[in-house]
C-alpha cells in the first residue's frame, strides 16, 4: 500500500508538488485575507481617532477567528423566489476567479532545490507566455460573480447593484487593459517574469530603471481602473450601503456573503501585485545592485520587529500575549538572525521580500484612499473613466509606441 | 489514453452540453451561462492546440466583455422566461436537412484532416512556423502581411460605433 502510493507519487511529483503548493497558497492567501480586514479596520480607526478592534485578543488580533467562526455558524437563509442555481453558483464563481487569478503570480526569482525537483515560488511555472493575458482574462470573467448575484437575487436593491456593477466593470476594463500596453511594448513580452527582468536592464540603475518614471501615466489610469474593477471606495457604487443596502450581496448571508468578501480582498491582493510587479520591478530590489549591504534589509527589520512583538506579547496577562505572541516574535527574530548568518539563503530571500513588501504598501494605499476618499457620484464616475482614464491610457500607448520606435530608428546604433 | 486526450474530451463534451443546454434553457439569462461555458470549453481547447494568445482572447473578447453585455442587457431589460410559440410545420423537415447536411460537412472535414488531427493529439500542439512564438506570429500576420485588410475591418467597426450611436442619440427638439 505504501509503496503504491510512493510510487505513484515518484512518478507524479510535479502534480504532487503542484497539489501541496495550492494548498499552501490557499492557506496563506485565506489567511492574509483575514488579517487584511483587520489591518483595513485598525488603520483606518486610527485615522478616524479611534481605536478599531482592541477587545479580542491584543490589539484585536484574534478579531478575524472571531469573525470567521461568526460567518460559518450563521444561519443561512435562502429567499424566496430566487433563482436558486445562479444563486448559489454566484459567491462560487467570483472566489473561484479572485483565488485563481493568485495562482498566475510568480512570488520569487529562483526555484528553491528540495528532492531533486526545482520548485518555483507561485503556483503556475515562470514562463506563461501568456501571464498578463491569463489575469486579465480572469478579470474579465469576475465580473459575472457580482452580476449573477445582483440578478438572481430577486430583489431591487441587488439588481441595481449588480447593473451598477456590470456598466463600472465594462467602463475601466477598457482603460485598465489599454494602460498596460505602454508597459508591455517595453518588455516586448506578455510573460511577468520577462516584464520584470526588463525592468532590471540596467542592474546599476535600481529604483531608477523601473517601469514606473517612464509609465507615470500608464501606472495613474491602470490603478485607478483597477480600483474600480474590484468595487473598492471611492468606486463602490455597487455596494453604496446608503442607496443600495449593500448592493449586489443584500440578499447573501453567512458564508456565502464571506465568500464575496474573500473574493474583494483576494481581487485587492492580486491589483497590488499586478501593479508591483508592471511598473514598480516586482522582486527587483530599489538599491543599485553593488550595494551588497542592502542585503541585510531584512534581517534589519525582521529582528527588531521580533523583539518588539515578544516585549509587546509579554505586557498582556492572557495565553495569547504571554505564549503565542512572545512564540512569534521569538520566530520572526530568529528567522531573521538565520538570514544574518546564512548567506545563500538570505540572498533567496531578497526577491519574495522586495515583492512582499511591496504589495503591502499597495495594501496600505488601499486602506488610506477607503479613509480619505469621498464616494463618486454615478455620472461621475462614467464620465472619468470613459472621457478621462481612457484617452490618457490611449495617449500612453501612442507616445510609447512613437518613442521606441525613435529608438530602434535613431539610438539603436 | 494520454492526459491531453483525456482533457480533449472532457472540453469537447463540456462545449457541447453548453451549446444544447443554451437551446434548450428557458430564461434568457441560463442560456447566456451556457454560451459562457461553450466559451470556455473552446478557450480550453485552443489552449491544448497550442494556440496560448487566441485562447486568452477568446476568454477576454467572448467570455468577458461581449457575454458580459449580453448578460447587462438582460439583466437591465429584466427579460422573463421565453414564450414558445408554435413553430412552423415548414421548420422541422427543413431544419433536419441542414443539420444533416452540415453534419456531413463536418464528417468530410475531419476525415480529410484526420492525419494532422492525429499528429496534433500525439505533439500535443501545432507545429509552429520557424520555432518563432505564436503570438510574434500573429501580430507579423495583422500588422505586416495583411494590415490593409486588418485596417480596413477597424474602420468597419468603427463605423458600425457610429451609427449605434447615431440611432441611440436622443432626438433633439
Amino acid at each position: 500500500m505504501i509503496s503504491f502510493f510512493s510510487n505513484l507519487l515518484s512518478a507524479n511529483a510535479e502534480l504532487a508538488i503542484t497539489i501541496v503548493k495550492i494548498g499552501l497558497l490557499l492557506f496563506i492567501v485565506l489567511t492574509v485575507n483575514a488579517y487584511l480586514t483587520w489591518f483595513e479596520r485598525k488603520v483606518v480607526a486610527h485615522m478616524q481617532s479611534r481605536w478599531g478592534p482592541h477587545r479580542t485578543g491584543p490589539h484585536g488580533l484574534l478579531q478575524p477567528l472571531a469573525d470567521g467562526v461568526k460567518f460559518l455558524f450563521k444561519e443561512d437563509p435562502t429567499p424566496a423566489g430566487v433563482d436558486k442555481f445562479v444563486y448559489y453558483l454566484a459567491p462560487l464563481m467570483a472566489l473561484a476567479l479572485a483565488l485563481t487569478a493568485i495562482a498566475l503570480i510568480p512570488f520569487g526569482p529562483d526555484p528553491i532545490r528540495l528532492f531533486g525537483h526545482d520548485i518555483y515560488l507561485g503556483i503556475a511555472p515562470p514562463d506563461v507566455n501568456i501571464g498578463i493575458l491569463a489575469l486579465f482574462a480572469i478579470t474579465a470573467m469576475s465580473v459575472y460573480g457580482v452580476a449573477l448575484a445582483g440578478w438572481s437575487s430577486n430583489s431591487k436593491y441587488p439588481l441595481l447593484g449588480g447593473l451598477r456593477s456590470s456598466a463600472q466593470m465594462i467602463s475601466y476594463e477598457l482603460a485598465m487593459t489599454m494602460s498596460v500596453v505602454g508597459v508591455l511594448l517595453m518588455a516586448g513580452s506578455f510573460n511577468l517574469k520577462k516584464i520584470i527582468e526588463a525592468q532590471a536592464h540596467h542592474p546599476e540603475w535600481g529604483i531608477a530603471g523601473w517601469n514606473i518614471w517612464p509609465q507615470l501615466l500608464g501606472f495613474f489610469c491602470f490603478f485607478v481602473s483597477a480600483v474600480a474593477e474590484t468595487n473598492r471606495v471611492p468606486f463602490d457604487l455597487p455596494e453604496a450601503e446608503s442607496e443600495l443596502v449593500a448592493g449586489f450581496h443584500t440578499e447573501y448571508a453567512s458564508f456565502k456573503f464571506a465568500m464575496f468578501f474573500i473574493a474583494e480582498y483576494t481581487s485587492m491582493i492580486t491589483v497590488s501585485c499586478l501593479c508591483t510587479i508592471m511598473f514598480f520591478g516586482g522582486w527587483l530590489s530599489p538599491f543599485p545592485a553593488s550595494w551588497t549591504f542592502a542585503h541585510y534589509l531584512p534581517s534589519a527589520i525582521l529582528i527588531p520587529f521580533g523583539l518588539w512583538v515578544i516585549w509587546d506579547g509579554l505586557r498582556y496577562e492572557t495565553i495569547f500575549g504571554r505564549i503565542i505572541l512572545p512564540g512569534i516574535g521569538t520566530a520572526i527574530a530568529g528567522l531573521g538572525a538565520i538570514l544574518v548568518f546564512l548567506p545563500g539563503v538570505n540572498l533567496f530571500i531578497q526577491g519574495p521580500f522586495w515583492l512582499l513588501s511591496k504589495i503591502l504598501v499597495f495594501l496600505f494605499i488601499y486602506v488610506w484612499m477607503r479613509g480619505t476618499l469621498p464616494r463618486f457620484r454615478y455620472d461621475q464616475l462614467m464620465a472619468f473613466g470613459w472621457k478621462l482614464l481612457l484617452p490618457l491610457s490611449i495617449v500612453n500607448v501612442i507616445a510609447t509606441s512613437f518613442i521606441i520606435l525613435a529608438k530602434m530608428t535613431w539610438w539603436a546604433k | 489514453m494520454t492526459a491531453p486526450l483525456i482533457v480533449f474530451f472532457v472540453l469537447a463534451a463540456l462545449a457541447v452540453i453548453g451549446a444544447v443546454s443554451l437551446i434548450f434553457q428557458k430564461h434568457p439569462i441560463h442560456s447566456a451561462l451556457s454560451l459562457i461555458v461553450v466559451m470556455i470549453a473552446l478557450a480550453g481547447l485552443y489552449l491544448l492546440l497550442g494556440a496560448e494568445f487566441v485562447a486568452a482572447v477568446q476568454i477576454i473578447v467572448y467570455g468577458g466583455a461581449i457575454m458580459v453585455l449580453f448578460v447587462f442587457v438582460i439583466m437591465l431589460l429584466n427579460a422573463g422566461v421565453e414564450e414558445h410559440t408554435s413553430i412552423s410545420k415548414m421548420a422541422g423537415p427543413a431544419g433536419l436537412l441542414l443539420v444533416i447536411a452540415l453534419a456531413g460537412l463536418v464528417a468530410a472535414t475531419i476525415v480529410r484532416s484526420t492525419d494532422s488531427i492525429l499528429g496534433t493529439m500525439q505533439t500535443g500542439e501545432m507545429s509552429s512556423p520557424s520555432g518563432v512564438s505564436k503570438t510574434l506570429g500573429i501580430s507579423n500576420m495583422i500588422f505586416k502581411d495583411f494590415v490593409y485588410p486588418f485596417e480596413l475591418t477597424s474602420f468597419l467597426i468603427l463605423v458600425a460605433v457610429l451609427g449605434a450611436t447615431v440611432l441611440a442619440q436622443r432626438e433633439k427638439s
